[in-house]
């Protein structure tokens, strides 16, 4: 006997004129100006490693770790998931934000031992990224290798 | 009688409360019940290796406290009901491990607290125990490594969100005591699913199951909500608390929105950014034994029905993309006179 | 004068690139690691399409520092070092390209694991 005076589809109807919507412009400025900010960091790294004189395929791989080292210690200093809380996609999707994936998961399993615990944790949200990044290259070089060989 | 339609049961000798205790971490005690619980915690690990030990140590202290207060070594308690949020409740057995009683687990997820004083007051009230340690507990960093995310990764939380509030509750129940109140009904409520998949969404997901047991308890005492001073939900927050008015006002239950609180969403300020409100074991629990039953014991309320709620999902069930059942349980504590 | 304008393309578009995941975000049920996973496939298919290395040269750093960018870092390894070794290069070129940001994220994140203790959130 259901005591329900809704059927599930009316409830759902019922569940989302109810529960508030996310503030969309405040969202999408706080994303903007802090995914932006961390760019324009970026930018600042790579035109300090053009004066270092690196070259076009080092100085990206320079910006990329000192990016990096600054978020994972960040992650570590307990700052980054407020900043995250604060920009959502801004702090997420720059490169920063991969390693705040990595570090987070290595810092809070460090209880359940080295090998498991860190170890196996560290690419808890990583390893997806890395296993279909690496999974696109390849494709990506194989179609490349196909049309090249076709047109030529 | 000791039973009332298909789901209630009338305790026959309805067993006294003998002492509750509350403990509270330290967000918690930075919202509006600050002054009712009777432990703020400063440190949330409470000096110890991990999340996990932590919400142990706080059952053990909560339930020490109880068992001081009621003047009772706890060689004399025969049981002890409870459970929380963590995988294969190690919180609760951990801590009843140290106290040495005879260890009843349960797991109501949200409402495991007053599923222990179902079970508790129902086992004292047929003769089975003298005396019972109802208890459910929260961890805010236990939960949230165990069912989200890692701590320190950087996600935003959507609006209909909770905060696992970080807390415990203990209920001293006893056949015999001249403690002012008593627990004298309690419902088991039923699995109620109306397929809501957003396992962010938990009050909407509990809304409907409360519901079925809020009226199951009207229908099998023959009482209105008019008959009780209030009727407090554990843990719709604010979302599931409207949806539940909404629920009652569709179905024909009068529902007096004065007279409907509920904890998760009396736990936090709303400036206290946890959106929803609280959740959790230890958010009813504490919220019970610090603010209601304080204030049924003070005379400013004469009868409470606690409606405890839980979302039954697991991890592994949410990854599956199944849909969140949702539980409730029912208890009346009343003043004696 | 050129370096305020140099900035300011890197700002604009790594902003817009990261609205994309907040509407993402705050408009579908897609979790974190899905938004992620989906932003680096869209980038090594983008830059394969020919798409993603204007953009790269246009904006700098606001267009490699998202995580399309590590996509646009994969896909363009793959495709040098298949010119370079042929079809082997495909299995080749993405790590090597990027191995010094995910060498970077793996030790740090190590030595952070090993320097710090978990912190409750406010």
């Amino acid at each position: 006997m259901s005591r329900q005076p809704f059927t599930p589809d009316q409830y759902h109807e019922l569940v989302s004129k109810l529960t508030p919507s996310s503030r969309m412009l405040r969202g999408y400025w706080r994303a903007f100006w802090v995914g932006g900010l961390i760019c324009a960091v970026g930018q600042a790294l790579t035109l300090w490693a053009d004066t270092l004189h690196l070259g076009e395929v080092t100085s990206p791989m320079f910006t990329t770790s000192v990016l990096v080292f600054f978020g994972t210690t960040l992650t570590g200093l307990g700052v980054y998931d407020r900043i995250g809380q604060y920009a959502g996609a801004g702090s997420a999707i720059p490169v920063t934000g991969f390693a705040n994936s990595v570090a987070a998961p290595a810092i809070e399993f460090q209880r359940e031992g080295a090998i498991m615990g860190v170890g196996a944790r560290l690419f808890t949200l990583a390893g997806p990224v890395l296993a279909y990044g690496i999974a696109s290259s390849v494709l990506v070089g194989v179609a490349y290798w196909l049309i090249r060989g076709w047109v030529m | 009688m000791s039973r009332a339609g298909q789901q209630t049961f009338l305790y026959d000798r309805p067993p006294a409360v003998l002492a509750h205790t509350s403990v509270a971490g330290p967000k918690e005690g930075d919202g509006p019940l600050s002054e009712w619980f009777d432990t703020v915690l400063e440190d949330d690990l409470l000096s110890q290796k991990s999340w996990e030990l932590a919400e142990m140590e706080m059952v053990r202290r909560c339930v020490l406290d109880a068992l001081n207060r009621a003047q009772l070594p706890s060689d004399a308690v025969q049981a002890m009901l409870g459970g929380d949020l963590n995988n294969q409740i190690i919180a609760s057995s951990f801590a009843a491990r140290t106290l040495g009683m005879p260890f009843i687990g349960l797991y109501g997820a949200c409402s495991t607290f007053v599923q222990a004083l179902v079970i508790g007051a129902a086992l004292i009230s047929g003769g089975y125990l003298e005396n019972a340690v109802c208890t459910a507990s929260s961890h805010f960093c236990t939960a949230e490594r165990q069912f989200r995310f890692p701590l320190e990764l950087g996600t935003q939380r959507p609006p209909q969100a909770s905060r696992t509030a970080t807390a415990c509750g203990c209920a001293l129940l006893a056949a015999q005591g001249d403690a002012p109140l008593r627990v004298t009904a309690g419902t088991v409520g039923r699995i109620i699913d109306l397929n809501i998949t957003d396992a962010n969404h938990m009050g909407a997901a509990m809304a409907p199951a409360v519901f079925d047991c809020l009226s199951a308890h009207l229908s099998d005492t023959g009482r209105t909500a008019e008959d009780f001073d209030l009727i407090a939900t554990g843990d719709l927050g604010w979302i599931g608390r409207d949806l539940l008015l909404e629920l009652c006002a569709a179905a024909g239950v009068a529902m007096p929105p004065d007279k409907l609180i509920d904890c998760g969403a009396s736990l936090f300020y709303q400036e206290q950014d946890t959106h929803a409100g609280g959740s959790g074991c230890g958010c009813v629990a504490s919220v019970s034994c610090g603010w209601l039953m304080k204030r049924l014991e003070r005379g400013e309320l004469n009868r409470v029905l606690i409606v405890g709620s839980g979302a039954m999902f697991s991890p592994t069930s949410s990854q599956q993309a199944q849909s969140v059942p949702g539980i409730a349980y029912a208890a009346c504590v009343e003043r004696k006179d | 004068m050129d370096t305020v304008w140099i900035f300011l393309k890197a700002f604009v578009v790594g902003g817009l690139i990261c609205d994309v995941g907040q509407l993402l975000i705050m408009n579908t049920k897609l979790t974190n690691a899905r938004i992620l996973v989906l932003f680096v496939v869209s980038g090594a298919v983008l830059t394969a399409l020919g798409v993603y290395k204007p953009l790269v040269d246009f904006a700098g750093a606001g267009a490699t520092v998202p995580l399309t960018g590590f996509g646009y870092s994969l896909a363009m390894g793959a495709i040098e070092a298949v010119n370079r070794y042929g079809l082997i290069g495909a299995f080749v070129g993405g790590i090597t390209r990027t191995a010094a940001g995910i060498t970077a994220a793996v030790v740090f994140g190590l030595i952070n694991a090993l320097a710090f203790k978990p912190h409750a959130k406010p």
